[in-house]
């Protein structure tokens, strides 16, 4: 994989940091020049991904989400996403749209969901007492296009 | 996340305004709630035109309230959404339980 920019952070998985790493990752994207609309699909995706991080792979406990940005050629984004939380047992299942195991908290099942339409590229890899790692690419449009 | 709510021919209009996230909500649900349960409105309108991002924890909120106000005897309505959250509010089908205008 040639990248041709990268960052990479790593913060406590409290829900204030949901819009910290929305922040760090739209900073950084910006260099690409997205449109405003590809923007808030990435930003949108980040949100998802790290939320479902603190929701339900640390479930109450805390721990840390690490997360890396590249800028690839072709403009393509890439974007993973990694917990050492609990993990999902069945990824399958977890990525169904409206199947929550947090029905208390209000979360409404639509996380992965919004991640595979507003992404190119979705890639859940989980194990269970282990974590899970989610990575994301997204190609932009041509500068002008 | 700031919430006013005012009422407008006798319909109560909640004005959210920043972004709409896991955290933003729970605040959030706490003052829509108290609302609800307090003032039981007939129609409860939720504004989102002041609302700059919104991810699915929003989807959440809104069908929370939708529920409560059901229970209530109300009914649930949201209002303005930009169009970019209009794609999220889309891609739930939630469109299918409360109007969304």
């Amino acid at each position: 994989m040639e990248i041709l920019n990268e960052i990479k952070f790593s913060m406590p998985s409290l829900s204030v940091n949901e819009s910290s790493a929305r922040a760090a990752v739209s900073s950084f994207i910006v260099q690409a020049d997205p449109t405003v609309e590809e923007l808030s699909d990435i930003r949108t995706a980040v949100s998802e991904a790290v939320t479902n991080s603190i929701v339900h792979g640390y479930r109450g406990t805390q721990g840390r989400i690490d997360i890396i940005v590249r800028l690839l050629p072709e403009r393509e984004i890439y974007i993973r996403i990694k917990d050492t939380g609990c993990g999902i047992s069945d990824v399958k299942q977890a990525m169904t749209p409206l199947f929550t195991t947090a029905p208390e908290e209000e979360r409404s099942g639509l996380g992965f969901s919004v991640m595979e339409s507003f992404m190119d590229r979705l890639s859940v890899k989980s194990s269970v007492g282990k974590g899970t790692t989610v990575t994301m690419r997204k190609r932009l449009a041509p500068h002008g296009g | 996340m700031n919430i006013d709510i005012l009422s407008e021919n006798g319909t109560a209009v909640a004005v959210l305004k920043g972004e709409i996230d896991h955290h933003s909500a729970k605040s959030a649900r706490e003052q829509l709630d108290s609302f609800i349960i307090t003032m039981q409105p007939d129609v409860l309108a939720i504004d989102l035109s002041g609302i700059s991002f919104m991810d699915s924890s929003g989807i959440g909120l809104i069908m929370g309230r939708q529920k409560l106000l059901k229970e209530c005897g109300g009914r649930l309505e949201v209002r303005k959404p930009q169009p970019y959250i209009r794609r999220v509010l889309r891609l739930s089908g939630i469109e299918r339980i409360v109007r969304i205008t």
